[in-house]
């Protein structure tokens, strides 16, 4: 029996690794070798100069405020449900649960549209907006501008907090949490002090998903944002760039993608150092 | 009532604040936004909307939607165990780039993963001529969008157990193997219930996301009515997109779309929930 | 404070698409900043920044490259004419779903789109008023284009009229009429040509069409799709295309491409018109009709064409003879009785289309 678990034991790894690896190459690295080689196919100038083009670094500014704000009002909405999701026991939990999941499941097309229908020139909070901008002087807009632009980025990554400390919450109980309570501290203090340090790698995971999913969110976006060079955020640009239809543009496409997928890189690598530091200080 | 009674077994504050917060917040951002949508879906009778869901190109493509979503979530499990499994528990080299690069599918733009996957898997891509040599034509076929269902949704089960996987101490096993445990009954007995729930929760976010995806899946399908490769936001797109827009369909068709995901993401919430609950004892 | 400069500027630029701020919380705040950014830096030059004058033209896909450089030499000689400088915003997508953005909210001048049936929809929806059509010459048509077939060098499966595209073994290229406007020109093209061949025996056409569609390999959701789906992807052995889309891969790979033009096609005429609610708000009525009738000028109609769009001009259209098959016999939508008869009888649900696709 010992001897049958060990052979096993050390044949299983092997088998997974390999497993691993070859999922790995055709589903995640062929795509990227094919992406950065194709930007790379006509020479570094090209890529730089598509990289320096104003349209790119515009889309580049819009991608990072959007990005940003997704990302301060998806963690503060994140850990306020998970918070309330595993901490207490309420009838419609399930409910409300799944109804935050819902941006996961619609369709990218209705997202941006949601907006439209809300805010847009036909969208029933538009007299409102209207009122508004006639009392107050200003000249806001919801829908084919900045504003909308996050809206939309919000809505598509709004769950990716919350589901990932969610089932980290839950498998960590509340024990913890009630002993810090019945020994009187007041609540953000045992957020801080006991729950925070369990979960902080989730709440980062969380974090970089929603980020690098608000990087690369092309759907909703597409629906709101219409000016480009102004309004358009990276996918938005390197599919204009792709449909020019050019060899030329389409290279220009690729560098472009390879910028997003170089920002995805960074942060993870970020991760990384943060995670090894994490553990070496816990250590 | 019953409400405040349960609510009253929680010593820990913080009740009403998250609670406001959570529904406010969901409310603005998602669902006043959402409803505005799917309203237009009730201007439409009953007849209509019926009409609309048995045309037998609507209806395909729920089918082909719900199936190819399907298979490609379980895929996903499958591999995604496989891969979370690996990145926590073995040492390889080249492990951190493997690691750092599951959220790809992430920051690939949608549409960028869907012209790649489509090339490379079309008769004159590198894996195309490969599967070409066993007899499998993967682009423009339901085969091809699964594949690129799979690729969007790895992320989603990866991510989601690693965490799980990295807190479930080896101590269990170790235990388990001492007491003469077979490996493969370690794995079904003691591991797989603690990874249930965010096995699930992977399965479900894949999905769910495959159910309604776009961008990557629209260029590889081919989106032929006959093949059946059509995906229900084409159908949704093409509503909108006609020369005569037609909201109340798109509405409609979206708001049947929702509920079906909306229905397996209930299941799974409640078997998860039912899930901690079990564990928490 | 800050607000109220930039509502000033705003309005005098005329530029209230861009002028976004928001009120909530962190995205009004960065966005604003944003604005304001960009705002001190066109206003920095106090006087004569004022003087520029702003234009949103919300188009379609394959005028990418015709606008880029018409909107240099229009920018030229507004400032010959005028003195002002204009900087013009461009957009382009499907032409259905860029005549919805207008719709929904887009605050575009003018548009430019690929059929008249889409910007009767602005028209419907109250932006356009009535009678845009006959606005400017040729059906508020500057250039047109025709359809015509993109096949591979060698042409191996001998390709030369539409009777070919129904032999069996032919791959198809074309995008879903019911999604693209450019399908529909396709769609109509091929319907005339049967239509003559069969003099008019309705039973016959449609089996024509029936056959042609079973051909069809891939149907994309937009014109540009299906370019690329022929051209990147290598599917299929013929594309139908516009004339210009063709023209632009062939010159693009000249090794790899050749274009066919069948011996009957459909002249296609993208329309534009001036949006004119938005136009009067934004105070931009005036220049947005010098904007549209410019592209009757001698200068623009030649760009048109070397742009490989046909110039409404026939005098520079002659001078293009190398580029354009003139001799094609050309139907055109009035053929169909307008563009909103045809769309009722063919495109709608359960109309021929759906008929002859899902047979």
């Amino acid at each position: 029996m010992e001897k049958h678990n060990n052979s096993e034991g050390k044949f299983v790894p092997y088998l997974l690794i390999g497993i691993s690896v070859l999922f790995f190459l055709v589903m995640l690295v062929f795509p990227l070798a094919e992406v950065i080689y194709r930007s790379l196919k006509d020479g570094i100038e090209v890529y730089k100069s598509a990289l320096a083009a104003s349209n790119t670094l515009s889309a580049l500014w819009v991608t990072l405020i959007a990005t940003v704000i997704a990302l301060v009002v998806n963690t503060f909405f994140g850990l306020c449900a998970s918070w309330l999701l595993t901490k207490f026991e309420f009838r419609g939990k399930q409910v409300l649960s799944t109804l935050i999941d819902i941006p996961f499941s619609i369709s990218p097309v209705i997202a941006g549209l949601a907006f439209i229908m809300t805010f847009g020139r036909v969208g029933w909070a538009k007299p409102i907006i209207d009122w508004f901008n006639g009392v107050f002087g200003t000249d806001i807009s919801f829908v084919f501008s900045v504003p909308g632009v996050v809206l939309a980025t919000i809505f598509v990554t709004f769950p990716f907090v919350s589901r990932e400390l969610l089932p980290v919450m839950q498998a960590q109980g509340s024990a913890e949490e009630e002993a810090a309570a019945m020994m009187g501290a007041r609540g953000f203090v045992i957020f801080r002090r006991v729950t925070f340090p369990h979960i902080k790698w989730a709440l980062l995971y969380g974090m970089i998903l929603c980020a690098a999913r608000a990087f690369g969110e092309f759907g909703a976006v597409y629906a709101v944002s219409k000016a480009r060079g102004k309004t358009f955020t990276l996918p938005l640009e390197i599919d204009a760039l792709y449909m020019a239809g050019s060899s030329d543009s389409i290279t220009q496409a690729f560098a472009v993608s390879s910028l997003l997928v170089l920002m995805a890189i960074i942060m993870l690598v970020l991760k990384q150092i943060v995670e090894y530091r994490g553990k070496v200080m816990e250590e | 009532m019953s409400r405040k009674a349960r609510k009253g077994k929680s010593v820990l504050p913080g009740f009403g604040l998250t609670m406001g917060i959570t529904v406010a917040m969901l409310s603005v951002l998602v669902l006043i936004p959402l409803a505005s949508v799917l309203v237009y879906a009730f201007h439409m009778s009953w007849k209509e909307f019926l009409e609309l869901m048995m045309r037998p190109n609507v209806r395909q493509a729920f089918v082909t939607s719900v199936s190819c979503a399907f298979v490609a979530a379980v895929l996903n499990c499958v591999f995604g165990l496989v891969l979370a499994w690996v990145l926590v528990r073995y040492e390889f080299p080249g492990k951190r780039l493997m690691d750092g690069m599951i959220e790809l599918p992430f920051a690939l733009p949608t549409a960028v993963a869907g012209i790649t996957l489509s090339k490379m898997y079309s008769d004159e891509g590198i894996l195309g001529r490969l599967l070409g040599y066993i007899g499998i034509k993967a682009s423009y076929t339901k085969t091809g969008l699964t594949i690129a269902l799979v690729f969007i949704g790895i992320p989603f089960v990866v991510r989601a157990l690693q965490p799980v996987l990295e807190k479930l101490p080896g101590t269990y096993e170790e235990a388990s193997t001492m007491l003469g445990a077979s490996r493969s009954y370690t794995f079904r007995r003691v591991i797989l219930p603690e990874l249930m729930p965010a096995l699930l929760t992977g399965f479900g976010l894949a999905l769910a996301r495959g159910i309604g995806e776009y961008g990557s899946v629209i260029y590889i399908s081919g989106n032929s009515a006959k093949e059946g490769t059509q995906v229900v936001s084409y159908i949704i797109m093409q509503k909108l997109n006609s020369g005569n827009v037609d909201y109340e369909g798109a509405a409609a068709i979206a708001l049947v779309l929702l509920l079906v995901s909306f229905f397996l993401l209930f299941l799974i919430n409640m078997i998860q929930i039912a899930a901690g609950r079990r564990t928490k004892q | 404070m800050r607000k109220k400069n930039i509502l000033k500027k705003g309005l005098l630029l005329g530029m209230s698409m861009m002028m976004a701020l928001g009120i909530t919380t962190g995205c009004g705040n960065s966005s604003g900043s944003n604005n304001n950014g960009s705002s001190n830096n066109s206003g920095g030059s106090s006087k004569e920044e004022s003087e520029t004058v702003k234009l949103t033209n919300v188009s379609y896909d394959p005028t990418r490259e015709l606008y880029e450089q018409y909107n240099k030499i229009f920018a030229e000689h507004y400032k010959e004419t005028t003195g002002k400088t204009i900087e013009v915003t461009q957009s382009h997508g499907g032409s259905g779903s860029q005549a919805r953005s207008v719709v929904e909210g887009n605050e575009a001048d003018v548009v430019t789109l690929a059929l008249a049936h889409d910007i009767t929809m602005i028209e419907e929806a109250g932006l356009i008023e009535e009678g845009w059509l006959d606005e400017f010459e040729g059906n508020s048509s500057p250039y047109t284009s025709t359809i015509t077939f993109l096949v591979r060098k060698g042409n191996e499966k001998d390709i030369h009229d539409w009777d070919d595209l129904i032999k069996p073994g032919v791959g198809i290229i074309t995008p879903d009429p019911k999604s693209s406007g450019g399908a529909c020109w396709n769609f109509l093209a091929a319907w005339y040509y049967a239509d003559k061949k069969f003099s008019g025996d309705e039973k016959k056409v449609k089996d024509f069409m029936s056959k042609l569609y079973d051909n069809v390999l891939v149907m994309d959701s937009g014109a540009r799709g299906a370019t690329t789906t022929f051209v990147e992807n290598g599917q299929g052995d013929v594309l139908i295309a516009w004339e210009n889309e063709a023209l632009l891969s062939v010159k693009e790979y000249p090794d790899e491409y050749e274009m066919v033009t069948p011996s009957i096609s459909i002249k296609a005429e993208p329309s534009v018109a001036i949006v004119d609610e938005n136009a009067n708000k934004n105070g931009t009525q005036d220049v947005a009709k010098e904007y549209l009738e410019y592209l009757y000028s001698d200068d623009a109609q030649k760009l048109a064409g070397e742009n490989y769009y046909r110039p409404s001009n026939e005098e520079i259209l002659k001078t293009f003879s190398d580029t354009f098959d003139l001799s094609v016999d050309l139907c055109s939508i009035d053929d169909f009785g307008g563009w909103d008869q045809a769309y009722k009888d063919f495109f709608e649900d359960d109309a021929i289309f759906d008929e002859i696709y899902n047979q």
